[in-house]
């Protein structure tokens, strides 16, 4: 566990720079972590993460495709807006834990 | 006369149908089992008919033979459930009360979800073996197959028997070194997973056993769709596996009625209460086994360890009381990984599988995160095991909750 300054506030990440405080999140805090990953956040970023926070602390679990069936984005946009694993990153820069497959 | 209805006589619903009608006054009450299918498949053994270990006979069993007289089965499909009206209507229109309610309508394949999954590869070079026909076929054709790329994927999260697909490729490395042509064929696993196993320690395990098998692994593949004409995989993120035969888990759903009803999530499983099976809203309604969407594997194990707890609880539930148990997420499975030898993981909700004995501490006779010989013979004995007691709802020696005891505590 580690702190780390975003965006001029303080929060908790773990150590994969995971977020451990949901509420310390802010769509500034998103942008600033996004731009480590190289990416520009648009509003269909903003959607996605929006839809991943408010599914995430309703306790449910997320799943690509419940992302990609959500209306906002479909399968291959959501592999577009946030490339190579776009389940944890989008977790990454919601602010909520990595998401953990069951078996 | 209150009712009982119990959508499905696969594993769970058959294990509850025998439970119940063993304590049950029949004077007060009536149990009434709903399945279209004439058989019940002992779905564990599918993964040995490919290589020509089991055949058609070691695994049905016809359903009402597995299911007590005083039980009532309607062969039919679901058609709507209406949780507020206490009402499941059936195919034909006939409608049926009851006063509980045990939703067991397990998982199924939807390879329709998947694009080019039925082209015009689909029987021919690209199988399944979580049917008995898809098994029979895959047998056939691995008897011809004489060397190239075998590819065993997975399509997406959750799906049956999440070990099968590893059992399977460890299978097929020893029968093709029992044919003698295995170094003609390269074995690739392709997974949407970020590897072999989610759980860390099991993990490390399998991908091991994998290693020393030469079976290669390919992570975070989620298959956007398969490309008959030059026999391909192709990922969302435009990676390619190439395949001369591929053995695929489709894509797992719930019961088409679950979405029919809108009480399941993106993939009709029901979303329950993860200690005590029931619909948050309808706390008559329980979901045993697959067709619940709860975070442990989909399993008959689950099924039968969380049917244990489902059974106190409807005793009590029935009587006025609150639920007395609350089952653990506990999940077991054996894991074939060919040379005649097994490994077994036992794990729950909060536990991911450790190292150690099973069911007795210090003694086993089962290894835990092990590869031995009496484990590979537990995995055989289970189908006994599975036919007259399990399904039956007779008891077994081991508990529903997971124990720490005969665990190793690693990191």
């Amino acid at each position: 566990m580690a702190e780390k300054i975003v965006a001029g506030r303080t929060i908790q990440v773990n150590e994969e720079g995971y977020m451990t405080n949901p509420s310390e999140w802010t769509r500034e805090i998103a942008a600033e972590l996004a731009k480590e990953e190289g990416i520009t956040l648009t509003d269909k970023h903003y959607a996605v993460l929006e839809f991943i926070r408010e599914k995430a602390l309703a306790g449910e679990t997320l799943t690509i495709r419940k992302i990609g069936t959500s209306g906002i984005v479909d399968m291959k946009e959501f592999y577009q807006l946030f490339p190579g694993g776009p389940l944890k990153l989008a977790s990454k820069l919601a602010g909520i834990p990595k998401p953990t497959s069951c078996v | 006369m209150k009712n009982i209805l119990i959508l499905g006589a696969g594993t769970a619903g058959s294990m509850m149908a025998n439970k119940l009608s063993r304590v049950l006054d029949k004077k007060e009450w009536k149990i009434t089992v709903v399945d279209p299918a004439s058989t019940h498949y002992y779905q564990p053994g599918f993964l040995f008919i490919p290589f020509g270990k089991y055949s058609r006979k070691d695994v049905v069993k016809p359903t009402e033979k597995l299911l007590p007289r005083s039980v009532e089965l309607i062969k039919s499909e679901v058609e709507t459930l209406f949780p507020g009206e206490n009402k499941v209507v059936l195919k034909d229109g006939k409608s049926l009360a009851y006063d509980y309610l045990i939703i067991a309508t397990g998982a199924r394949l939807a390879p329709e979800e998947t694009t080019g999954l039925l082209g015009p590869l689909w029987q021919k070079d690209i199988f399944e073996f979580y049917t008995l026909e898809g098994a029979l076929a895959l047998a056939d054709r691995l008897k011809n197959f004489n060397g190239g790329k075998l590819v065993m994927s997975i399509v997406d999260m959750p799906f049956k028997c999440p070990v099968a697909p590893i059992e399977f490729v460890c299978l097929a490395d020893d029968y093709f070194k029992k044919r003698g042509i295995r170094d003609k064929v390269e074995i690739y696993y392709v997974t949407p997973l970020s590897g072999a196993f989610t759980k860390p320690i099991a993990a490390r395990m399998l991908n091991q056993v994998m290693q020393e098998r030469n079976i290669h692994i390919i992570s975070d593949f989620y298959i956007e769709h398969i490309d008959n004409e030059n026999k391909k995989l192709v990922s969302y993120d435009e990676r390619e596996v190439p395949f001369d035969l591929l053995t695929i888990v489709p894509l797992n759903k719930g019961a088409d009625f679950v979405g029919r009803s809108k009480i399941g999530d993106e993939l009709n499983f029901i979303p329950v209460d993860k200690h005590t099976l029931q619909m948050p809203q309808y706390p008559n309604i329980f979901v045993l086994g697959d067709a619940a969407a709860i975070p442990t594997s989909k399993a008959g194990s689950v099924a039968h360890f969380a049917g244990e707890i489902l059974f106190e609880n409807i005793l009590h539930i029935i009587e006025g009381k609150a639920p007395a148990e609350k089952f653990d997420g506990h999940s077991n499975c054996y894991i074939e990984v060919g040379q005649g030898k097994a490994s077994l993981i036992d794990f729950n909700y909060d536990t991911e599988p450790l190292p150690g004995t099973y069911p007795v501490a210090g003694i086993g006779p089962f290894k835990l995160l092990d590869v031995t010989r009496i484990n590979h013979w537990g995995k055989l004995a289970f189908r006994w095991i599975y036919w007259y007691f399990l399904v039956k709802g007779r008891a077994l020696p081991v508990s529903a909750h997971m124990s720490m005891k005969g665990k190793k505590v690693v990191s």
